[in-house]
């Protein structure tokens, strides 16, 4: 600061270094001290989005042309070759990025949305409404999820849907726990109780008051919980249970070829494509855990507003 | 009676209410079955008196509640109905008991996890107890990234990934695990090698990570602080101080993820081609088997309660401070 003695003010002083910096400023400070394996993680998220968004500009094949060579070798035409019925298994990775990423990415915002209502009117109501809710939860994840998912989709008839319903029904006891324990420390507090006073409606407390000072460990979970759900639906769709063909999904492009893997020893790139599909669903799952330990190490740690 | 034997009761009983309402959502789960059974197993040109006959078989003509308790009677003395396929339209039936179908996966399935489990606790336990005592070393800063990286990873690419370099391109495994009664049990060993493998490498990344975690948890409580202040000896303080302390929080860590073993034994099967209940599961939901999907369930959900329970009352038994809670 360059301020000449005639107009000088203590108060003025103090004030100018009180000027509070924008939520962007903040975020972009934040950012800027961010480690390498956070600024890696959000690099191949960012790759992943761009991909998605942009499947059918990239893609050289559409998501099911057939071409007449199955198996065919890597090569300038085929990048990664074919799969078993001639289709470019590069394009399929792409349109992957949209449909694989897409549909975990939905069935976690569903999850959230069904587990975190419910446990912040749980945690709000504590009434026969929250015994009733917490008992269901705890036999629900009393069977492991991928086990539950099996049998409730021998039931329903296979389609993307019923995929993601039923992920997210079995996913959202987690959140439900989550969000019920974390809201029941900040129902108590005055500033909830002053609410109630003042006349608000249950969905403005939710919202207003209690949703703001839960949002850092929720955000966390969230991360955490795509990982999960991600997998999930990539495993159920390798044992060829999840996403159907011909919909492009790296869970099920991962059994389509895991015959080639026999000839890897005659042809390394050959045995290689099965793999490519695991890799794409392993980086992304890794590249968002770093993001969540950084995003937890901050949130959680020592809070300085610089 | 003695406490401990009470609350050991108590969280027996409520593993027990737990396993019985698990197999009425099992149950009722499969009863919202749309349309009807006898059209979708034994197809559209079935008569009209085969599907009665199926009907009755299944007992559909009686009312849900007394159903369940028909079946839940079978599960409880082994009998789990008839498999839905092998029938046929025009009536004739070389379906097969469910139990059968189970009995000799279920002993593949043990084998598979036993062998995965016996390579995997100790190793994880070893690791997670030096990484706890080493901390923020090069060992355990290496040891920390891959466990990380491998947690990350879907089975079925461990999976390939270990077929790609032990079968593949090195074979010195096998790359399906075929195995039937008649190999000897050194011969299965070394079929199962890469399976197992698999199996161990996901679980040996969370157990590990578990007990560094409970270790450390418990390295900085002021009464381990307190005994190195007075001078004991490292091994003294870890030996006798740390470890009467530790082995609640390890029994823990080990049934959890020998629960997990239940879910990631699944994949590693059908990748595999290993006859075992994971796959048979897989096989059944895709054919719309019920009664098998149904024992299935049964038996993976009960093992998982069972395993969970068992940490609870080691938890129980070992730490003394836990049967007065509050």
């Amino acid at each position: 600061m360059t301020d000449n003695s005639e107009n000088y003010t203590a108060a003025g002083e103090v004030g100018s270094h009180r000027t509070r910096r924008t939520r962007y400023q903040r975020a972009m400070i934040g950012l800027g001290k961010a480690p390498i394996t956070a600024w890696f993680g959000m690099i191949i998220v960012a790759i992943y989005i761009f991909v998605a968004i942009f499947a059918p500009f990239i893609a050289p094949y559409g998501e099911a042309e057939v071409f007449p060579t199955p198996y065919e070798p890597w090569s300038a035409e085929f990048i990664f070759g074919t799969d078993q019925i001639g289709r470019d298994v590069f394009s399929r990775l792409i349109y992957g990025a949209r449909n694989t990423v897409g549909i975990a990415l939905f069935t976690t915002i569903l999850a959230f949305l069904i587990g975190g209502g419910l446990g912040l009117v749980a945690a709000i109501s504590r009434s026969w409404l929250d015994h009733l809710l917490s008992r269901a939860v705890d036999v629900l994840m009393s069977i492991p999820s991928l086990i539950f998912a099996l049998v409730l989709l021998s039931i329903f008839p296979p389609s993307i849907i019923s995929l993601i319903i039923i992920i997210a029904v079995l996913d959202s006891t987690r959140v439900f726990r989550l969000t019920r324990s974390v809201a029941l420390n900040v129902v108590v507090m005055d500033y909830v109780e002053t609410a109630y006073l003042r006349g608000e409606r249950l969905g403005w407390i939710m919202r207003r008051e209690i949703l703001p000072n839960i949002m850092p460990p929720l955000v966390a979970e969230f991360g955490l919980r795509f990982c999960f759900v991600f997998l999930t639906i990539a495993a159920l769709s390798f044992l060829g249970v999840g996403i159907q063909p011909p919909t492009a999904d790296w869970g099920s492009m991962v059994r389509e070829n895991a015959s080639l893997i026999q000839f890897a020893a005659y042809d390394i790139k050959a045995g290689l494509t099965p793999l490519l599909p695991a890799a794409a669903i392993a980086l992304l799952t890794v590249a968002v855990n770093f993001i969540v330990d950084w995003f937890i190490h901050q949130t959680s740690g020592l809070r300085d507003d610089h | 009676m003695h406490p401990v034997v009470k609350t050991v009761l108590h969280r027996l009983a409520l593993g027990v209410v737990t396993l019985f309402v698990v197999s009425v959502v099992i149950f009722t789960a499969v009863q919202l079955l749309p349309g009807d059974f006898g059209e979708a197993v034994l197809g559209q040109a079935a008569t009209e008196e085969t599907k009665a006959a199926f009907r009755r078989e299944l007992g559909l003509d009686k009312p849900a509640v007394l159903r369940y308790f028909d079946w839940l009677g079978g599960v409880l003395t082994g009998d789990f109905g008839t498999s839905f396929s092998g029938r046929a339209a025009s009536g004739v039936d070389r379906s097969r008991e469910v139990a059968d179908l189970i009995a000799p996966r279920l002993w593949n399935t043990l084998f598979l996890a036993c062998y995965a489990a016996v390579i995997a606790v100790p190793l994880a336990l070893i690791m997670g107890i030096t990484t706890a005592l080493w901390r923020n070393s090069i060992y355990d800063g290496v040891a920390n990234a891959s466990a990380l990286t491998t947690i990350s990873f879907p089975e079925f690419f461990v999976a390939y990934i270990l077929i790609l370099l032990l079968a593949s391109l090195n074979p010195v495994f096998p790359s399906l695990a075929n195995v039937d009664s008649s190999i000897s049990f050194w011969d299965r060993v070394y079929t199962l090698a890469l399976p197992a493998l698999t199996l161990t490498l996901v679980i040996v990344a969370h157990m590990m990570r578990m007990t560094r975690a409970a270790i450390i948890n418990l390295l900085a409580s002021p009464y381990i602080q307190m005994a190195r202040l007075s001078g004991a000896p490292p091994r003294e303080v870890i030996l006798k101080h740390a470890l009467p302390n530790a082995w609640a929080p390890i029994a823990t860590v080990i049934a959890f993820n020998l629960a997990y073993l239940v879910v990631g034994v699944v994949v590693v099967e059908v990748v595999f081609v290993y006859p075992g209940v994971g796959q048979l599961m897989v096989d059944a939901v895709t054919s719309r088997d019920i009664p098998v999907v149904q024992a299935c369930a049964m038996i993976f959900a009960a093992t998982y309660i069972m395993l969970n329970l068992i940490a609870d009352i080691i938890g129980i038994v070992t730490n003394p401070r836990l049967l007065h809670p509050r």
